[in-house]
């Protein structure tokens, strides 16, 4: 049983997921030296599938390596780069080394990268993955060739409650919920009103009893990080006055670590949210202030 | 038969930009095809939606589920119709893809899916499978193989 499942199932506390950082080269000495800072103040870590359809050390390769350090990895698996078979080969192949934690997403498209000229595969889109994956717990390939030993897996995915068709999105969840998602990593969102409703409507629906709902919060340093992502990054909009209070402040840097901790103060205190999925930019020990600050004991 | 997916898609082409997968799913998703979707998704909007609704790859082009949501919920939609807009589609069948989805809803070949879609299983032939490993080296084949064999 995967840590993160046993928290899932107990609620005992809110739950800490952050995502890894990119890993190009410098061996499994490179992975600890990003992980060391982590380990102590997350329940779980995302071991990204080519994030920003940028080509990086394999989700699987990172997924092993963290769980061989000591980590609990979250096995990252999108739809975009590759097809139904190395989807199940991957999920199957990372759990002989012991990762059960799997997140289905769709992925971003080849154009958000550096390689736009890249073909694009989306052969399963999310939802149909997390049922393959389901089907492969279960102790069957998506053809029904059985698995004599199936691997434990726990599955989740994402879901964006800040983007449209809004109302859309919290039946997005449930089909998601209703087809073995477990927990569900929400996109970074700015607007506490949009995950608010979001989080009203799953509740409303008892999305939140089975699935754990885990809205994410962004770390930070400059208004220029939030207009980047503002601008480059479909699917995230960071109100006006928010990104003028961060580059209007005297310490731009501390602002916006006041801004995320304000908005994850925000989400935890929404009933039906299970804890918090941290994506940090800074890398400048504002992961350990944050936990802190909102007494949040991994 | 041949003449049938040309007039399908002379018709469904105009109409709704059918790509001809094969399996048309168009009365569940608010008579919008899904696979004019840059992602070709079957299964609802994935997470770049932009502010104004539309395309995460096209700015220029509205979400085709943004489109496909409202659409379902129209007044000229039959109930069940809106209801199945919910469900969730299985993964395309790539063996599909040119043919008629006319003569394949009238067969049912459109609504079959693999065994494990629906948690069914089948029994492997153990024989078959476990010589496959062999069939794939290239020494293991007779002088001439090839040749009796050719690829399609």
């Amino acid at each position: 049983m995967s840590r993160l499942s046993e928290l899932v199932d107990s609620r005992e506390r809110h739950i800490v997921t952050a995502e890894f950082p990119s890993i190009d080269g410098g061996g499994l000495d490179a992975v600890r030296s990003k992980l060391d800072p982590l380990l102590p103040y997350v329940d779980a870590i995302n071991a990204t599938d080519n994030p920003a359809a940028h080509a990086h050390a394999s989700n699987v390769s990172i997924a092993i390596a963290l769980a061989t350090l000591g980590a609990e990895p979250i096995l990252q698996v999108v739809c975009r780069d590759r097809n139904r078979i190395a989807q199940q080969a991957d999920i199957i192949g990372a759990a002989l080394f012991g990762v059960e934690n799997i997140c289905a997403l769709t992925g971003d498209d080849v154009t958000a990268g550096d390689e736009p000229e890249a073909r694009r595969v989306f052969d399963l889109d999310s939802p149909q993955l997390i049922r393959v994956a389901s089907g492969l717990a279960e102790g069957r390939y998506l053809s029904g060739r059985p698995i004599a030993d199936p691997p434990r897996l726990f599955i989740g995915a994402v879901e964006n409650p800040s983007a449209p068709p809004f109302d859309y999105r919290v039946k997005r969840a449930a089909l998601k919920s209703g087809e073995g998602a477990r927990f569900l990593q929400l996109q970074i969102c700015y607007h506490p009103d949009r995950l608010e409703s979001f989080i009203h409507g799953c509740v409303a629906e008892g999305i939140d009893v089975p699935t754990a709902l885990l809205p994410t919060v962004c770390l930070t340093k400059s208004a220029r990080a939030l207009t980047f992502m503002h601008d480059n990054v479909p699917g995230i909009d960071v109100p006006d006055d928010l990104r003028s209070r961060v580059a209007s402040a005297a310490n731009p840097a501390e602002e916006s670590y006041q801004v995320t901790r304000e908005l994850a103060q925000h989400a935890l205190s929404l009933r039906g949210v299970a804890g918090l999925h941290i994506t940090d930019f800074r890398h400048d020990g504002s992961l350990a202030r944050l936990v802190g600050d909102l007494g949040l004991r991994p | 038969m041949r003449l049938l997916p040309v007039v399908e898609h002379a018709v469904k082409g105009r109409v709704w930009d059918c790509r001809m997968c094969g399996q048309c799913v168009l009365h569940a998703t608010g008579m919008t095809c899904p696979m004019t979707c840059p992602k070709t998704l079957r299964n609802g909007p994935c997470g770049g939606v932009r502010e104004d609704g539309h395309c995460e790859v096209k700015p220029e082009m509205e979400c085709v589920w943004t489109v496909a949501e409202r659409r379902s919920r129209s007044a000229f939609n039959p109930t069940s119709w809106e209801r199945e807009f919910d469900h969730l589609r299985p993964p395309v069948d790539n063996q599909l893809r040119g043919s008629a989805s006319w003569t394949n809803l009238f067969t049912g070949r459109d609504r079959q899916t693999p065994l494990g879609w629906n948690g069914a299983t089948y029994a492997p032939d153990i024989e078959v499978e476990s010589s496959l490993g062999e069939v794939d080296d290239i020494d293991s084949l007779d002088t001439g193989f090839h040749e009796r064999n050719p690829l399609p």
